[in-house]
């Protein structure tokens, strides 16, 4: 399972599982994901999905099974090629939105402002405002979060619902602004409760329930937009 | 198995009621110190199981963070335990004995502060393993422990060179010359029935901890549904 | 992201934090105040009497209210999950176990320049001998503190009731460095005795504990 037998593979899981105690959040996945498309993760609360996207950050060990990402099976030597964004902002409030970017730049070895300015404005935010991350409303956060994560030009670049609380128009344009990076080349991992706005823009939606894969689907189909609810239940209530 | 620890239960029960014989009637009594003397045959002796089960769970923790083995962790937390028990008995006795014969309850000499601090640290440990969420309990106490026991050694130097100034009695051990044989054989009954209670103990608590180990695993493969 | 670079930046940052948000710091300083002033008064000495105590009483004020101080660092990491973004950095995780450290130093010995003032005011403590072993002792038994503070600061992330349990698995690991630290100011103090076994044990504590901190630091930071 090296990335010389799959070379187009950005991750690859081989019989994943996380276990807290007796519950599974993660049963026995297997999967493997090419690189430059835009991944949908849908499901149903507690199906999995920030478990997934942990485990392919490095933040969760896996109990059982293994993982390659990037063509490595240790996650932490490829820490410069992904990003990681999550519900929570992973800010530091008492610094303005520059200073943050700034400290995290550092940690990827970026000295250079510049870059950090243009990730900001590259999410529709104003790099010299000095307003302390945590006066941001919420919408501001996960866009400056969003910014952090992609500092460091990332080739694989993971989400966990970045549209959160942020208005229709400014998740409009980060979708927007995915799908360019997604034509340019980048891997994205995607959790979220709003498939609509990826509508035109995911090349899969991959579908999640009690820890375990079970429908991966072209695009987005047009009744998880309109009802969210998972293709497997759609069809078993079907009369 | 069962019967091993059946027959080796039975062998420590002897010795410890020949052993409990030989403390309270066998010896004679000692001609200073007067009956309660006698605290001697428990208190060293679980000193010395103490003295095992501390550093052998030093060892397991470091074993631990390297093998990472479930079973090593069972055994690391059951001489942790064990180990406790044993040490509360010493701190216990040895004030007991300690104010009838040399008319204080303590001091801070390099054997008892250690003892205490040890005793401090592994009730820290077991706490931290009760505290822990999830997962790592068991990487986190092993990493304590080894804190712990680097500490431990510390603290018997720092004694040793810093508290000069306040009076030692020298406790363990009574080694008067000339002491009488009937003692001595108390005193190694005693150490073996001891020894062979603190083996039996660690014995069962790790007994029981594979069993709950097997248990937590067994209801994980029913979560993940496997079936091999 | 090398390991110098990464400790002069997660320093710089930390720094810059408890800068900004100075209620933290007040809060800490005033607690330290309230501290010197509850032993002071309970133990009603002359000169002559406090002269061999001061120095238990300094440390034992200063362990206290550093606790606090080590709580408040690692509170800071876990508040919006900033700890994540460091994690899947590929930044050394040692640097930031320094960094830390350093950072809690420098609280600590803010902390310290309070209550040992407050001491020989209260007191009316005149050292008899060198000033520089107190200021050695204070140096080297702070950084006992806090290695050992950081450390099981990360510990207690994992934790239930992790503000209880930082001070409940410090204190009985502290106690042989406050042993030396006392006896080293204890010895200075009052002129008798000699400083220098104690000051030197120390600094063997301080070397080994740090030695295995950074070496234990990635694997309980990391522990699932």
């Amino acid at each position: 399972m090296t990335s010389t037998d799959n070379p187009g593979f950005v991750v690859s899981l081989r019989e994943v599982s996380k276990l807290y105690g007796r519950f599974a959040a993660l049963r026995n996945v297997t999967a493997d994901f090419a690189a430059g498309k835009l991944y949908l993760i849908l499901g149903e609360n507690g199906a999995g999905k920030s478990t997934l996207l942990r485990v392919i950050a490095g933040l969760i060990r896996p109990t059982r099974g293994q993982l390659e990402v990037l063509g490595s099976k240790d996650i932490r030597s490829i820490g410069s090629q992904f990003g990681y964004m999550a519900h929570a902002s992973m800010l530091y409030e008492e610094l303005s939105g520059m200073e943050n970017l700034q400290y995290f730049a550092r940690l990827y070895g970026i000295s250079d402002p510049a870059i950090c300015e243009h990730a900001i404005r590259t999410v529709g935010l104003d790099p010299s405002l000095a307003r302390r991350a945590g006066q941001y409303s919420q919408g501001m956060k996960q866009r400056m979060s969003l910014a952090r994560a992609i500092l460091n030009d990332p080739k694989l670049l993971l989400l966990d619902e970045p549209f959160s609380n942020v208005d229709v128009t400014s998740a409009r344009e980060m979708a927007r602004l995915l799908g360019e990076m997604r034509d340019h080349g980048r891997t994205i991992f995607l959790v979220t409760h709003q498939p609509a706005l990826l509508e035109r823009i995911a090349d899969e939606s991959v579908w999640m329930s009690a820890g375990e894969i079970i429908l991966r689907e072209h695009g987005v189909s047009a009744e998880a937009i309109a009802s969210g609810v998972t293709p497997v239940q759609r069809r078993s209530d079907a009369p | 198995m069962k019967s091993k620890f059946t027959i080796f239960a039975l062998i420590t029960f002897a010795l410890l009621s020949w052993g409990l014989y030989e403390a309270l009637i066998g010896a004679p009594t000692e001609a200073t110190m007067g009956p309660v003397q006698r605290i001697f045959y428990y208190h060293v002796p679980c000193a010395w199981v103490m003295e095992l089960c501390f550093p052998a769970n030093f060892l397991l923790s470091i074993a631990y963070l390297i093998w990472r083995k479930p079973e090593i962790d069972a055994l690391a937390v059951s001489t942790a335990e064990v180990g406790v028990v044993f040490c509360t008995i010493v701190l216990l006795t040895g004030p007991i004995w300690g104010k009838p014969v040399w008319g204080i309850w303590w001091t801070w000499d390099a054997r008892l502060t250690s003892t205490l601090v040890l005793w401090l640290i592994y009730v820290s440990y077991l706490i931290l393993r009760k505290f822990s969420i999830g997962g790592p309990n068991a990487v986190l106490a092993a990493s304590l422990a080894i804190f712990g026991c680097l500490d431990a050694v510390f603290v018997f130097m720092a004694i040793r060179w810093f508290r000069t100034q306040h009076p030692k009695p020298v406790f363990g051990g009574g080694a008067d010359s000339g002491i009488d044989p009937r003692m001595l054989q108390a005193f190694f009954v005693n150490m073996a029935a001891f020894t062979a209670l603190g083996i039996l103990l660690v014995w069962l608590r790790f007994v029981l901890e594979r069993t709950r180990q097997k248990v937590e695993e067994a209801h994980a493969m029913k979560a993940l549904g496997a079936t091999r | 992201m090398t390991f110098a670079t990464t400790l002069k930046n997660t320093l710089a940052k930390d720094l810059q934090l408890e800068w900004r948000s100075k209620d933290a710091i007040n809060s800490m300083l005033f607690f330290a105040l309230l501290v010197v002033v509850i032993f002071s008064f309970s133990f009603d000495l002359s000169p002559e009497e406090s002269r061999p105590i001061a120095g238990g009483l300094v440390w034992v004020a200063l362990l206290f209210a550093a606790v606090v101080a080590l709580n408040q660092t690692w509170s800071r990491e876990l508040r919006n999950s900033v700890l994540d973004a460091y994690r899947i950095a590929p930044a050394p995780l040692e640097s930031l176990f320094l960094a830390k450290t350093i950072g809690n130093f420098i609280f600590v010995s803010v902390l310290e320049l309070v209550i040992a003032p407050l001491f020989v005011i209260f007191y009316n403590l005149r050292s008899v001998g060198p000033v520089y072993q107190l200021v050695l002792a204070s140096v080297l038994g702070n950084w006992a503190l806090v290695v050992n503070g950081t450390f099981f600061g990360a510990i207690s992330i994992r934790t239930r009731s992790r503000e209880v349990l930082l001070p409940l698995l410090l204190f009985p690991i502290s106690i042989p460095a406050m042993l030396a630290a006392v006896n080293a100011t204890a010895n200075t103090l009052t002129g008798e005795g000699s400083a220098y076994l104690p000051l030197v044990f120390l600094a063997v504590y301080d070397v080994v504990f740090t030695a295995v901190g950074l070496f234990l630091f990635e694997t309980v930071l990391q522990a699932e």
